[in-house]
């Protein structure tokens, strides 16, 4: 068992195992096995694509968490340049769960504005396991007000279970902190792309959402609550997780459907943790193609078609 | 058995119990959940559910609270015609169809927001309320469009706007259709904020979640009504997250108040003059007349 393999994953991680164990025995001896090596690599990306093919909701949620997936700091190093992280809310504190700061896009300025999970433990207990507090909200506020006074697009990237629950945070208005950053993005005079990487949990996730465009990751998950929290309040236990999550819709290929997001960006076979490099190139293609589109749009037209935009959600009958 | 008791015929010996059980009619009286004391329902509602020994708010219905709320002339109900569908079909253990029934039917609403233009006191408004009973008071696509229709002819008509929110947040039926009612309720109120027009919201018990996320908070003056539970997680999630008991009077109106989330903590009884006075000064209005209400004097203890 290969633990940073999910369990539908690990007949994919053994094949693995087994090449690596023939490219060693390989190099120590006389004998050629490149055929047998090749031959099972191709199996290999038959079994995956198999695999990858029919994915339960329950799976992709579990791969936009995967212990692998790419996080924004990632992202960061590879798409843009010249990163100068601006730290703080001004008010209280600053906020690890949250990160933002000024960097360059293709040469062009921009704002990236994003939630950080940690890769080992220290990391995750320093970043918050990626779950911001009221301060991680209002430096995302006061960084896209910046960038609206110095004209300068804002990309937000999304990767979050939700806005932290704790005690601290309910003092400090996690409620307010994130109706203000909906308020006042809808309102935002420069060009907002919003991108979930990996999972949009709920207020935490929309509290840097709202914006011109939304792309999702394919093997991302957007809800409005967790599958676990959806399944303990509504079936009474967290073990319909499963059930939930097929019932909220929430992958990428469902919400294109009901027309709630805009862009699906295609992972590598695998997911995007198989191939880090290939993500971060079409993320950065689609990024660039639409922020060249918004571009050209006068800016309160893009305001006025942002607000109609979130007017249309919603589905009810009338008469 | 106590000895007097013991001194009764066999045949009215009680055994500690009343087997003949006063038949009252259902719905007369209630009890305080505070102070227990037994109210005689009319007087209660008299009171628009406040306890008058006690001061405890009870929950009070949507229609009965603008009922209070609202003069009796000029009245305009918004968004009437809208009614929930299910856009996922959506099922737990119920299928979510048949939750919207059996709330319909239960609350005589079609949704969980009522919108009413109207006045208070001479000044013309539009008023929301959110009905709890009817699931949750949670915020689906019919809530985030009556809200913002409401919104819509407050802007139209240049007047003031102000909702009275009780609800546990997002309606999970409607999955991410829920979610983007935050977004959509928030925006339209800076639409209604760009036309110079004052937002009060009142929180009420409870009012959780993304309703609080959202509409709740953006008031230009944000009211409570005492002891309401307000906040974002619900407190057995915080619970569950931090492994220590709540603080007593965590999340109440009091705690949010001493936080600084709200602007002050009004009786319900009082909440007519209040926010006729309030609105009045935002809009530049002379004070309305004190309307009299028919009510013994409020002793805030």
């Amino acid at each position: 068992m290969n633990i940073n393999f999910l369990d539908f994953e690990q007949p994919i991680a053994e094949l693995e195992a087994k090449i690596s164990e023939l490219r060693c025995v390989s190099n120590d001896s006389e004998i050629n096995i490149s055929d047998e090596i090749s031959r099972l690599q191709v199996k290999c990306q038959e079994l995956t694509s198999h695999i990858f093919s029919s994915l339960t909701a329950w799976q992709v949620s579990q791969l936009a968490r995967h212990p692998q997936r790419p996080y924004l700091l990632d992202y960061i190093d590879l798409i843009f340049t010249n990163f100068e992280e601006l730290h703080g809310d001004r008010t209280f504190a600053d906020d690890p769960a949250m990160l933002g700061g000024l960097a360059r896009f293709e040469g062009q300025p921009v704002m990236i504005i994003g939630q950080q999970k940690g890769r080992d433990t220290k990391e995750k207990l320093q970043h918050n396991f990626g779950m911001p507090r009221p301060e991680g909200y209002r430096k995302a506020l006061r960084l896209m007000e910046m960038a609206e006074r110095f004209k300068l697009p804002v990309l937000t990237f999304i990767d979050t279970p939700g806005a932290y629950p704790g005690v601290d945070a309910e003092e400090r208005g996690q409620s307010e902190a994130i109706a203000r950053n909906l308020y006042v993005m809808s309102n935002l005079k420069t060009p907002i792309i919003s991108t979930i990487i990996g999972e949009g949990g709920s207020g935490g996730a929309l509290g840097i959402g709202v914006g011109d465009k939304l792309c999702m990751l394919q093997y991302s998950t957007y809800s409005v609550i967790s599958p676990e929290g959806c399944a303990s309040i509504l079936w009474k236990s967290a073990d319909k997780a499963p059930e939930a999550a097929a019932a909220m819709n929430m992958t990428s290929g469902r919400l294109k459907e009901l027309a709630l997001i805009d862009i699906i960006i295609p992972e590598p076979l695998g997911g995007a943790h198989r191939d880090i490099k290939t993500i971060a190139q079409t993320l950065s293609t689609v990024l660039q193609e639409n922020l060249a589109m918004l571009k050209q749009t006068p800016i309160d037209e893009l305001v006025e078609s942002r607000y109609q935009r979130f007017m249309q959600f919603g589905q009810f009958e009338t008469g | 058995m106590s000895w007097f008791e013991k001194l009764l015929p066999t045949r009215i010996r009680t055994n500690g119990k009343t087997n003949r059980r006063v038949v009252v009619p259902e719905g007369v009286w209630s009890k305080c959940p505070v102070c227990q004391v037994v109210l005689y329902s009319p007087e209660l509602e008299r009171h628009l559910n406040v306890c008058p020994k006690c001061n405890h708010h009870l929950r009070i219905g949507a229609r009965k609270r603008l009922e209070s709320f609202l003069d009796p002339e000029q009245r305009e109900e918004i968004g009437i015609e809208l009614s929930p569908c299910d856009p996922l079909k959506f099922r737990d253990s119920k299928k979510y169809k048949d939750r919207i029934t059996q709330a319909q039917k239960a609350t005589d609403e079609k949704d969980a927001l009522i919108v009413i233009k109207g006045q208070v006191l001479g000044l013309p408004l539009v008023a929301q309320a959110f009905e709890f009973k009817f699931m949750g008071g949670s915020m689906g696509s019919v809530v985030g469009e009556r809200f913002v229709r409401g919104a819509d002819v407050a802007i139209e008509h240049h007047i003031p706007l102000i909702c009275f929110c009780a609800s546990g947040g997002a309606r999970m039926q409607e999955a991410l259709f829920s979610l983007m009612q935050m977004a959509k309720t928030s925006a339209v109120l800076n639409r209604l904020n760009q036309h110079g027009l004052p937002f009060i919201s009142v929180l009420t018990d409870p009012t959780m979640g993304g309703v609080s996320a959202s509409l709740a908070m953006l008031g230009d003056i944000n009211i409570a009504e005492p002891n309401a539970l307000i906040g974002f997680a619900g407190p057995r999630v915080i619970e569950q997250t931090v492994r220590e008991t709540l603080p007593e009077g965590f999340q109440r109106s009091e705690f949010l108040l001493d936080h600084g989330t709200i602007d002050m903590i009004v009786d319900r009884r009082q909440m007519r003059e209040r926010i006729a006075s309030l609105f009045s000064m935002l809009t530049h209005k002379p004070q309305p007349l004190q309307a009299n209400e028919n009510l013994e004097p409020v002793s805030i203890n």
